[in-house]
């Protein structure tokens, strides 16, 4: 089971006090784009055996989105950070660089 | 006007390791706006006489408090005659800061977890740290409890309020009666009292 760690209320708890929100960073593609992107933008998605980037929301806490990066093969919660922002802190990267080096997330490493 | 009623009409529950009560009808306004915000927080403190709540505490006057629910929402308990009052005081001194404040009490219900095992039953319920040392008075905390969401805070040592949705009271007070019932203690903190 995920520990999570709300980076608004500071709260910890399993996952279930909060609602995954899918894949995170996700650059929206809107009527300018062509059918091809749009396609991708809505359904193709990253399904690493590895490290991965979520948004997540504390549902049951207190209701704020965040990001979370995390290892989906051995659930480690590399850690959480601010909903606004749109790639991965330096600290959060250098943290699973020491974890995992070498690591590759869509253009993000 | 109509005389207001709990859900429950103060249901209790004495048989198990804790006693579970339904309370009496409780006073709440939600307050949503920017907690940084200093006519926010005045309004807040003037109407209710508490000091402002820190990140995940509740903080309490001689008859109200004020909850921290998020970094933009507080809730102010206060006697549920009291709201209309109160609640013109906050609007007062609100002003013309972006803000809400609304009376939720008829929206929402408060029972009550007491006794030396009290902490067991929440346990059972919530995905919460509730060792003596992790979760004290003073604390506020809104979470799942089973199927649905809650928020409680220990007025005491032995003593949990919890707060729910009002169309979920029932629920709410029956896993809290489970999870009380006889027998049932978990026994991995130490007893209070010293009992077994
Ligand atoms: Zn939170």
């Amino acid at each position: 089971m995920l520990i999570l760690t709300c980076p608004v209320c500071g709260v910890t708890s399993e996952e279930t006090e909060f609602h995954a929100g899918g894949e995170a960073h996700l650059t929206r593609v809107g009527p300018a784009g062509d059918e091809e992107a749009f396609g991708d933008y809505l359904f193709t998605r990253e399904n690493p055996r590895g490290v991965h980037f979520e948004r997540w929301r504390h549902v049951y806490g207190c209701g704020k989105w965040f990001h979370a990066a995390r290892c989906t093969t051995t659930l480690e919660v590399f850690g959480t950070y601010s909903a606004q922002t749109t790639e991965p802190p330096q600290a959060i990267r250098d943290r699973i660089s020491q974890k995992r080096p070498g690591w590759i997330w869509r253009d993000f490493a | 006007m109509s005389e207001p009623v709990t859900a429950l009409g103060g249901a209790v529950f004495e048989t198990g390791i804790a006693t579970v009560r339904e309370e009496p009808v409780q006073g709440m306004i939600t307050l949503r706006g920017d907690l940084e915000d200093s006519a926010v927080r005045a309004a807040a403190i003037g109407a209710s006489g508490a000091e402002m709540p820190d990140r995940g505490t509740i903080t309490t006057s001689e008859d109200a408090s004020l909850a921290w629910m998020s970094p933009d929402e507080l809730m102010l308990l206060c006697p549920h005659g009291e709201v209309p009052e109160r609640l013109a005081r906050l609007q007062e001194g609100l002003g013309d800061a972006h803000a809400l404040a609304v009376n939720v009490s008829d929206a929402r219900a408060l029972l009550s977890v007491v006794g030396p095992k009290a902490r067991d039953v929440l346990a059972k319920l919530c995905p919460v740290d509730l060792s003596p040392g992790a979760f004290t008075p003073g604390m506020f905390r809104r979470t799942r409890m089973a199927q649905v969401g809650a928020a409680f805070w220990m007025p005491t040592e032995e003593t949990f309020r919890v707060v729910c949705f009002r169309s979920q009271t029932q629920y709410v007070f029956d896993v809290l009666t489970v999870a009380a019932q006889k027998g049932s203690d978990v026994g991995i903190w130490p007893d209070p009292t010293g009992g077994g």
